[in-house]
């Protein structure tokens, strides 16, 4: 490849175009005006979209990632702006999503010197990204790019961050790209043993009841086919983490739904009474597993894990399977036998059936007179038959949105899982609808969290993003408002709102908006939200004081969830 | 059960990564009792050696954690027994108590110790070896008052006649070709 002399800014975008960036999302400012004045040239092969503040931009490009498996990039510039990308990488590295961040930094000479907009971004950003380097000459500029593009996204991914000085932005040198496939120290997956697959194919052929446990690895590893082949071959019931939603139809058969805290009764207390448990592309966080002392003790466990360290890390696994989940999947495949469970899954039925007759049903056909969260997910899931992407906040309706919206399709659910970031939910749904802009895309969110990020309606206004934004609003911060009636004797300590007038503030950012409190409205305002072209803010009033079940409190074990109150 | 374990990390020299290493141990609250940075028997590799006293199940997650940073290449525990440590440790005391008696004398001869600078004002003495061994010298030069003490790092190798790392990098290259 011929070379060219061109500035290091200029040298930024063709890097990115060379790994085959279209979309950015960013926030311009001193240190960053060089990166951004060669961008202007670029506008035919790149889209940058303005965000409100670099939160909403590293979170939109998390949505980006997570519904397209490509790399989010976000620019900010140095100090502040950078500080502001803190929270989102901290959520992209917990949660295994491919970013490349790109902040500008001041120029070399006054590194250290406490200049105007100086942070120790390398310091900072350490403990939240899974590399991270300092350009301070120019033609560092490809193999850095190159090298931060390789590690985000293989293995188990996660966000780098690039800091470029303003100077190396100006600097002149001959570009050459070449793209980054291997580096000594970084070994992104071991490949697959074949006797550790022989050992777990054993434990599986003998299982009596046997269960699946799948997250999120499931998804990064494009193994949804594999994984369902599995299924369908052991014929062994499948629960998911909250990252693994969507991974599996909803109406698959052998989907017995969701784990942990507010997950379904069946998989909680089953996990607990199968022989063995097969997990695959998941790491037993605690909000999985409740007391881990009392968790799966019966068991023989299999771990299908691409991280080596997330291997006997909370749960001992007697049968580890290292490496991509696709290749253990399709090597695990061609040892296991054809096999059924059918009475074994009839098990989880039966508690699907007390389920339903003591949460489920009150939750999505509430017979009392105020509106319940659980209704109004079931609505928009049913009028865009099942095919749309949920994107939520954290908290109540997070909960209930991930319980009772159903998936069709791959990568359509969007949700901060391990580090539980409020304010996710509107950002991560903007680049989630610009990574597919033909799905429908809905912004799940609670009265709290939508006003932590309420700014990035400038955005969504700007480019016409169409999202759908739900807002629950109950008037508390509602989860907090939970804990405190069922542990903290009703003390509802600083978690009730005075909430703005929400539909006044999305027309005044020139959006459609409607607001709904009663039941006879519910469903024809989520058609009109549905059949409106371009975005949409509805807001539900949600009776004010509804809990979440089943719930595994803090402390208690899997086999101890709670029903009801 | 705690007890006293080397961590060796073999890493690129690369800006940064003593913190990329250390934060891993501040994050789940470890104490580093001590830490040495040299290079390897490996031209460009580097080795971190690192002491703390912990749990062998905490050592093992932090070994994990530790060959998941992008720069390092592998990480070894060893407990005390199976690795051949020294620390050096250095010690000022005032000229004048080398010439009231020769109790000072005895303790540095004794000790394997040896003296390094004596001037009209102090004698510096060194000795080599392990950290209960530095300590008691210490004790004793302390009747006399040590105005000034420093121990180093641990610097440790294991009884392998190579580099561990050697066999780890053949290791290495062999799984990035199978894993493209």
């Amino acid at each position: 490849m011929a070379t060219q002399r061109i500035s290091g800014s200029e040298a930024v975008i063709k890097s990115l175009l060379e790994e085959g960036v279209d979309t950015i999302f960013g926030y311009p400012g001193g240190a960053i005006m060089p990166i951004y004045d060669a961008l202007y040239d670029y506008d035919q092969q790149v889209t940058h979209y303005l965000t409100r503040h670099e939160q909403g931009a590293i979170h939109a490009a998390e949505g980006y990632a997570k519904v397209t498996g490509k790399v989010g990039v976000c620019f900010a510039t140095s100090g502040p702006g950078a500080t502001n990308l803190i929270t989102g990488l901290a959520d992209a590295l917990i949660d295994s999503i491919p970013l490349v961040c790109i902040t500008g930094q001041v120029a070399s000479p006054l590194l250290g010197t406490d200049a105007f907009q100086e942070s120790d971004v390398m310091g900072i950003t350490m403990p939240v990204t899974k590399w991270n380097y300092q350009i301070t000459s120019a033609d560092e500029i490809p193999e850095a790019i190159a090298k931060a593009f390789h590690i985000a996204h293989t293995g188990r991914p996660g966000p780098v961050l690039i800091d470029i000085a303003k100077d190396a932005q100006f600097g002149q040198f001959d570009f050459e790209y070449k793209k980054c496939t291997k580096i000594r120290s970084y070994l992104p997956e071991h490949p697959v043993d074949p006797f550790q697959v022989k050992a777990a194919a054993d434990l599986i052929n003998n299982a009596k009841k046997p269960i699946v446990l799948f997250g999120h690895g499931v998804i990064l590893a494009h193994a949804e086919d594999e994984f369902k082949e599995f299924l369908e071959k052991t014929g062994i019931p499948a629960a998911w983490t909250l990252l693994g939603l969507s991974a599996l139809p909803s109406n698959h058969p052998l989907n017995v739904g969701m784990l942990g805290m507010h997950g379904n009764y069946g998989p909680n207390i089953k996990t607990n009474e199968a022989d063995v448990v097969i997990s695959i592309g998941m790491r037993f966080d605690d909000r999985v597993t409740g007391k881990v002392a009392a968790y799966a003790r019966q068991a023989k466990i299999v771990h299908l894990e691409i991280d080596p360290a997330e291997i006997n890390k909370i749960i001992k696994a007697d049968a580890p399977v290292l490496g991509n989940a696709k290749k253990s999947l399709r090597m695990l495949i061609d040892n296991v036998n054809p096999n059924t469970h059918t009475a074994w899954l009839e098990e989880f039925h039966v508690c699907d059936k007390i389920e339903y007759d003591k949460v489920i049903s009150h939750d999505v056909y509430p017979k009392k007179i105020g509106l319940t969260m659980g209704e109004v997910v079931r609505i928009a899931s049913e009028k865009t038959n099942n095919d749309a992407i949920l994107v939520t906040d954290v908290g109540q309706q997070q909960m209930i949105a991930s319980r009772y919206f159903k998936f069709n399709q791959s990568r359509s659910n969007v949700t901060s899982g391990g580090l539980g970031t409020m304010g996710y939910g509107l950002p991560a749904a903007m680049g989630a609808k610009i990574g597919r802009p033909n799905r429908e895309v809905f912004a799940m969110v609670g009265d709290g969290g939508f006003q932590m990020t309420i700014q990035e309606l400038g955005t969504i206004s700007q480019y016409e993003i169409g999202v759908k934004v739900i807002v629950l609003n109950n008037n508390f911060l509602g989860m907090v408002r939970q804990w405190q009636q069922l542990f903290f004797e009703k003390r509802y300590s600083f978690t009730e709102m005075k909430n703005p007038d929400f539909v006044g503030i999305a027309k005044a950012y020139g959006l459609a908006s409607q607001k709904v409190t009663s039941r006879d409205q519910l469903e024809g305002a989520i058609q009109e939200m549905i059949d409106h072209k371009g975005p949409y803010v509805l807001e539900v009033v949600v009776e004010q004081e509804d809990n979440v079940f089943p719930m595994i409190p803090t402390g208690a074990s899997i086999s101890d969830i709670i029903l009801e109150p | 059960m705690k007890q006293e374990y080397i961590i060796t990390v073999f890493s690129e020299n690369h800006i940064g990564l003593l913190s990329r290493i250390t934060i891993i141990f501040t994050r789940r609250k470890i104490n580093i009792d001590s830490l040495t940075v040299s290079e390897s028997a490996i031209a460009g590799i580097f080795k971190f050696t690192i002491v703390i006293n912990e749990t062998a199940d905490r050592i093992q997650k932090v070994v994990g954690q530790l060959e998941k940073v992008v720069d390092v290449l592998k990480v070894f525990a060893n407990t005390n027994d199976e690795m051949i440590y020294q620390e050096i440790a250095l010690y000022k005391v005032s000229t004048e108590f080398l010439f009231e008696s020769d109790k000072v004398e005895k303790i540095v001869r004794n000790s394997g110790a040896r003296i390094l600078e004596l001037t009209r004002e102090y004698v510096v003495i060194e000795k080599t070896g392990h950290s209960d061994e530095t300590q008691h010298l210490f004790d004793e030069l302390n009747v006399f008052g040590v105005t000034q003490f420093i121990r180093s790092g641990r610097v440790a190798l294991t009884r392998s006649t190579i580099e561990r790392l050697s066999e780890f990098l053949r290791e290495r290259d062999a799984l990035l070709e199978q894993v493209d």
